[in-house]
């Protein structure tokens, strides 16, 4: 647990702000795919923690990146966050995603809405390894669209919005490049059924498919036995033995 | 410094902040955050004498400060703690005390038979007031006869400290402690949660798998308050306060309302650390009040 200090709050559309958080203290390590629990202060309407991706982590800033979409009022008190003021996170928890067993693997990134949260920091990670990285993300419209800039520093970006606004019109998984070409390995977040076709199309190939839960939650560390999701195990913890998945894991039907 | 020992029947706490059941696992979840030994009891999740799955999700709902649950008593059975729970928390030095729930009373009276076994657990925690089970659980707890039965057969069984959980959802919950203590209870603590229900209006839907859930958090402390002081003046036994406590200030109403000890539940999923901060608390409160020890605040109250 660590009071970190926001160092800046950037308005990124009307319903999504990137803070930009850091520490006296050294950020710890941080695997991709890992959440941070957020204590939301001056809420009266938000008691427990947000369960929030760790979006990106810069080591030689010492800066840690929370991407927040507005949905209630914890969030939106979250996005009213001034330069200089603490916020008190529990982390880093949960498991992480899985590196693909070769250097010469084709990897898809697909993210949808907030979901693209985790795959930013997931990029940033696989490049860093050595990886060629593809990137499909969708939104409702260019506006929502957002740091693409960012994501193009690690791979290639493929865009769609569903009024056509930008890159191919329609859902992320109506794409030319997820529907023309086979990948090794398939890593998604964001809205349920867009994760579901993801994995339904990974299935066609037998590829490896890893998609990041966000099931609500309490504790954030498997004491609570809240978020559970149904497994080839059983109920299971998505805040400990997740968030991410391999869809052979899930008892999706796909 | 005040003396912050307290002795609840013959268990011997090195001060009177216990985690509640099904809010703290089996402390092994805590650990990286604090010295759990350093906690006057922890009480582990519920168990059952079979594996249970608990619920389908959506198992939880955000209420104003405070929160609804129905996990359904998920936990891999009372053997299972026997064999890998119980050998990684029995030393421990805090009092390590197991929650005991079931859907019949030969069920309540095979675990506490399998418990009593057990060197290092030196209490149970008969769970008659589980809102999230259609058979059993609360079901037991909102008579008095049925709780009067499952506390007597257990009691038969069962040699060490006796400490049974009731229920707030009855219309006199001091008649029900007076029947359990009728039976052999060493003690009772109260509340469990509040029965409640959460509506998606946009879906038309409950929030929860099972519709209806357990309220916890600060939102019910004022009844689990009520209810503590009016048990602890029906009953001889001692009385285990919980129900929304937030920090060292709620524990102390607790006490001063008659409870000798407290649990600390849903705030620890806000602040894993609270159990420290409360513990820290009430000794500073004592300090400040001039008590040199916790036992002159229970039942305190000035009216």
């Amino acid at each position: 647990m660590l009071d970190l200090i926001l160092k800046e709050n950037k308005v990124l559309s009307d319903q999504y702000n990137l803070l930009i958080l850091t520490s006296k203290d050294k950020i710890p390590e941080i695997l991709p795919g890992q959440f941070a629990e957020v204590r939301v202060d001056g809420s009266p309407t938000t008691f427990l923690r947000r369960p929030i991706s760790i979006h990106y982590v810069d080591y030689e800033l010492n800066e840690l990146w929370l991407l927040i979409q507005v949905k209630g009022d914890g969030t939106k008190r979250l996005s009213n966050l001034a330069p200089g003021e603490s916020l008190n996170l529990l982390f880093p928890l949960g498991n992480s995603f899985q590196e693909p067993a070769s250097k010469e693997a084709g990897i898809l990134l697909v993210g949808g809405g907030c979901g693209v949260a985790p795959l930013l920091y997931l990029g940033a990670h696989l490049k860093k390894k050595g990886f060629h990285v593809n990137f499909l993300l969708g939104a409702r419209s260019k506006a929502d669209l957002i740091e693409l800039c960012e994501y193009e520093r690690f791979g290639n970006v493929y865009t769609t919005t569903e009024d056509g606004s930008h890159g191919e019109s329609g859902f992320v998984t109506q794409h030319s490049i997820l529907n023309n070409t086979v990948f090794d390995y398939y890593y998604t977040c964001g809205p349920t059924p867009m994760m579901k076709a993801v994995a339904r199309h990974a299935n066609k190939t037998k590829a490896n498919c890893q998609v990041s839960l966000e099931n609500t939650m309490a504790c954030g560390i498997g004491a609570c036995l809240c978020c559970v999701t149904d497994t080839t195990d059983g109920h299971v913890c998505v805040c400990t033995e997740g968030p991410v998945f391999n869809i052979t894991k899930l008892k999706w039907q796909i | 410094m005040a003396n912050l020992n307290i002795n609840i029947g013959k268990l011997q706490l090195k001060n009177p902040v216990m985690t509640a059941s099904g809010t703290f696992g089996y402390g092994s979840e805590y650990s990286d955050f604090l010295d759990i030994s350093r906690i006057g009891g922890i009480i582990v999740k519920g168990t059952t004498i079979r594996a249970r799955q608990g619920n389908p999700y959506p198992r939880m709902a955000e209420t104003y400060s405070g929160m609804l649950n129905a996990v359904g008593l998920q936990n891999k059975g009372v053997d299972y703690f026997i064999n890998h729970i119980y050998p990684t928390v029995k030393d421990i030095d805090t009092n390590i005390i197991v929650n005991v729930s079931g859907s019949t009373i030969e069920e309540y009276v095979e675990t506490a038979e399998k418990l009593n076994l057990l060197e290092n657990i030196p209490a149970i925690e008969l769970n008659i007031s589980c809102p999230n089970v259609k058979e059993g659980g609360m079901a037991f707890g909102t008579n008095c006869l049925s709780a009067a039965q499952v506390v007597r057969e257990v009691r038969r069984v069962y040699k060490n400290e006796l400490i049974v959980k009731l229920s707030p959802n009855v219309t006199d919950i001091s008649e029900i402690a007076l029947a359990v203590e009728g039976e052999g209870a060493d003690s009772v603590s109260l509340i469990n949660t509040l029965l409640g229900m959460a509506i998606n209006a946009e879906k038309r839907k409950p929030v929860l798998s099972t519709i209806t859930g357990g309220l916890s958090g600060p939102a019910v402390k004022p009844i689990a308050l009520r209810m503590v002081w009016q048990v602890a003046q029906a009953v001889k036994i001692p009385v285990i306060g919980l129900g929304g406590i937030m920090n060292a200030s709620d524990a102390i109403e607790f006490m001063l309302a008659g409870a000798t000890a407290i649990q600390i539940g849903t705030a620890n999923f806000i602040d894993p650390t609270v159990t420290i901060k409360v513990i820290d608390g009430i000794n500073e409160y004592l300090d400040r009040h001039n008590f040199k020890s916790v036992q002159d605040i229970i039942g305190a109250l000035e009216i």
